[in-house]
């Protein structure tokens, strides 16, 4: 999907931020916050970080953007948390407005649903039997892809040509790990894509490099 | 997030439903705070962009490691005893007297963690997500950098599990200085390539 996480070249967002000291968390919410949101994740789904990123992606734009960084870490756990009906929809409002003193009911806790999942390794990186279907050096062209579920194909750089530079290791494919439809592991490209080539000929010199899976990309 | 998604008027912050959400998490017993207090420390004291300097200023003393680093990375770094979940599978690439690099992560904020700690703002902030794959150059200039006309500039995006780790160029004027010496003035920014390392 062609969600608000997908910002590559997107415009319209001011100037870069001058990079200053800062603590790991500006305020200690964000703490908590983010260690909410890990130590839950292995409880709703077998650490299916995947999907943790594609909740990210499912956000409305005002709640990826509003809170910042890890308030939009808050909002994907509590859609993660209430997809898997650990929590009531509307819970964690009630329960914050009734700590504020309001007099607002809460909803029981349902019974949970969790997604039927186990991952069959640790981490992303597995082996994949078939050989690499592109060598390095290869002209590949990005297909026309816009699938209504996660990818991890970026937008900017869709159907366009560029050269694959390093082959990585096999990873699990999160556009079906995502949604808990199997790991799917698949090769993984760096490919070099000229700069002119995405954004026209009048673009600064540079060349940008992606990671993309092999079902991504076909021959030129 | 408040019911209907997008809603702005009855918006309660973020400190209020991260308090709230915390309380029913422990009522339903699936996080203990006292778990979760050590996890923040961890976070704040222990994993942070010192361990990524102490690789680099190896890679600057023996030239051996440096070339284990750029073959190898993931070896080269969990031999300094750092790896795990967002660093499985790292790649380093070295700044030179004509090639510039620079890492992003358009489509999230993946980051290195067990090198350099977790991310600061303005590698999550749109600005830098959305710009540094479009005009590199001007975003570095924003950012304080001048990158001369004529040095080649490569962006990573890295939009996988591939996390890449930037190996500076060692400043003037630091020869003899040993490696704990100069971990000191290696600094986060210039391990993702949006600022150089310059000798105090």
């Amino acid at each position: 999907m062609d969600s608000i996480a997908d910002m590559g070249g997107t415009q319209g967002w001011g100037p870069a931020q001058v990079p200053t000291d800062e603590p790991p968390f500006a305020e200690p919410w964000e703490g908590r916050s983010f260690a909410i949101t890990v130590l839950t994740m292995g409880r709703i789904s077998g650490r299916n970080l995947d999907a943790f990123r594609h909740a990210l992606g499912r956000l409305h734009p005002v709640d990826y953007l509003v809170d910042g960084y890890y308030g939009r870490w808050l909002n994907a756990a509590e859609l993660m948390l209430t997809d898997s009906r650990i929590l009531a929809p509307g819970a964690v409002d009630a329960r914050a407005r009734r700590n504020l003193g309001e007099d607002v009911p809460e909803p029981a806790f349902p019974e949970p649903d969790r997604p039927d999942y186990k991952p069959t390794a640790a981490g992303s990186l597995r082996e994949v039997e078939q050989a690499p279907a592109f060598a390095v050096g290869d002209v590949v062209r990005t297909k026309d892809l816009h699938p209504e579920g996660p990818t991890k194909l970026p937008a900017y750089v869709r159907r366009r040509s560029g050269t694959v530079t390093a082959i990585r290791p096999a990873h699990v494919l999160p556009d079906t790990h995502a949604v808990f439809e199997g790991e799917n592991a698949q090769h993984v490209y760096t490919v070099g894509f000229a700069s002119t080539e995405l954004w026209g000929a009048d673009a600064e010199p540079f060349t940008l490099h992606v990671d993309l899976f092999e079902s991504y990309l076909e021959p030129q | 997030m408040n019911a209907p998604a997008g809603d702005i008027s009855g918006r309660l912050s973020p400190a209020l439903r991260t308090e709230a959400l915390e309380q029913l998490l422990v009522e339903r017993e699936l996080i203990d705070p006292a778990v979760m207090d050590k996890f923040i420390t961890t976070y704040e004291r222990d994993v942070g962009p010192l361990n990524g300097a102490k690789v680099v200023a190896r890679a600057w003393t023996d030239p051996e490691y440096r070339e284990w680093l750029l073959r190898d990375g993931t070896a080269a770094i969990k031999d300094m005893g750092y790896g795990g979940p967002q660093g499985e599978h790292m790649v380093v690439v070295e700044q030179t007297d004509d090639v510039h690099h620079v890492v992003v992560c358009t489509l999230c904020s993946c980051y290195p963690w067990p090198i350099l700690g977790l991310p600061p703002s303005w590698y999550k902030d749109p600005a830098y997500r959305a710009g540094i794959v479009r005009t590199p150059r001007r975003v570095l200039r924003e950012m304080g950098l001048d990158v001369p006309e004529g040095k080649d500039i490569q962006v990573w995006d890295s939009s996988a599990e591939v996390r890449y780790l930037v190996l500076p160029q060692r400043p003037a004027g630091t020869d003899g200085w040993d490696a704990e010496a100069l971990a000191g003035i290696v600094t986060r920014d210039a391990m993702v390539g949006v600022a150089e390392v310059s000798a105090p």
